[in-house]
């Protein structure tokens, strides 16, 4: 009972949030909507037993994100309302058929065996000691120690190229001064 | 009343399909990175949903890796931002960058 209520008040919030996002006129509301979206994700996955997901969602996504996202936008000075009207009058009906085609594509494709396969591969949820933390632990650096140490690479990349395009070159500034 | 698996698979597809919309229907730049994180939010709750389901903790790990990927390509999609931004002094939307030229 606890459970269903539990479900029913964060499914409000997530899908109230994620059409926040898409509504809202100034991105800062939209990022603010994106947390409320992304803390009751972490709720989902406390109820379906994934604590450790559920940290790393809480503290990566609704806190570095998000805070990366807000940063952003005050960097820039883009804070303030913009008008939703679109220059493409066909685009909008489009984009609502497609999305909903989309909706259905995956609500069909839910049941099928063919499509989400039914068979379990590796470790068992319950199996060994431990909880979910320990166990989502052991599987990362056992069977997926080759894809964990590879993400560090790409982390690497990410920082690198992140530092390499935001950085301010003196030539690029020269440039822009002569040609603005 | 029991919460079945379905419920929380109706509830991704649904999270997928708005993500989805908004990436079509915006035009600012930033809210369409973060419709990206929408859908990328609603994968990892069906890889959630199917590791409790199959009883298979890969799932998620699976989303580990997808948070991981997601950090990553935030921190360059908003670098790139930035960068576009400071060259050209236009706005954010994506009608602005639509010339392949710097």
């Amino acid at each position: 009972m606890v459970t269903l209520v539990l479900f029913i008040a964060f499914a409000i919030i997530a899908l109230v949030g994620a059409l926040g996002v898409v509504i809202s006129r100034n991105p800062v509301h939209s990022a603010l909507w994106l947390v409320a979206t992304l803390l009751s994700m972490a709720g989902f996955f406390i109820l379906e037993g994934a604590y450790l997901v559920s940290a790393v969602q809480v503290i990566v996504y609704a806190s570095a994100i998000v805070v990366l996202f807000l940063f952003v936008i005050m960097l820039l000075g883009v804070d303030r309302e913009e008008s939703l009207s679109d220059p493409l009058k066909v685009q909008r009906p489009v984009a609502l058929m497609l999305g909903l085609v989309v909706f259905a594509l995956l609500i069909g494709l839910m049941g099928n065996h063919w499509a989400t396969g039914g068979e379990s591969a590796t470790a068992a949820l319950n199996s060994g000691g431990g909880g979910n933390v320990e166990r989502v632990a052991r599987e990362i650096f056992t069977t997926y120690l080759w894809p964990f140490e590879l993400t560090s690479a790409l982390l690497v990349v990410a920082v690198v190229g992140g530092v390499a395009l935001a950085r301010r070159s003196r030539r690029a500034e020269a440039a822009s001064e002569v040609a603005p | 009343m029991i919460i079945t698996p379905t419920w929380y698979l109706v509830l991704a597809a649904a999270l997928f399909a708005i993500g989805a919309v908004g990436m079509l229907v915006r035009r600012n730049v930033i809210v369409m990175f973060m419709c990206v994180e929408l859908m990328l939010n609603a994968v990892n709750l069906t890889f959630v949903t199917f590791s409790k389901t199959l009883n298979d903790l890969s799932g998620q790990v699976a989303v580990f890796f997808v948070l991981v990927v997601a950090a990553a390509e935030v921190a360059i999609g908003l670098a790139l931002i930035v960068a576009i931004f400071r060259r050209r002094h236009t706005g954010t939307t994506a009608d602005d960058i639509s010339e392949l030229r710097g």
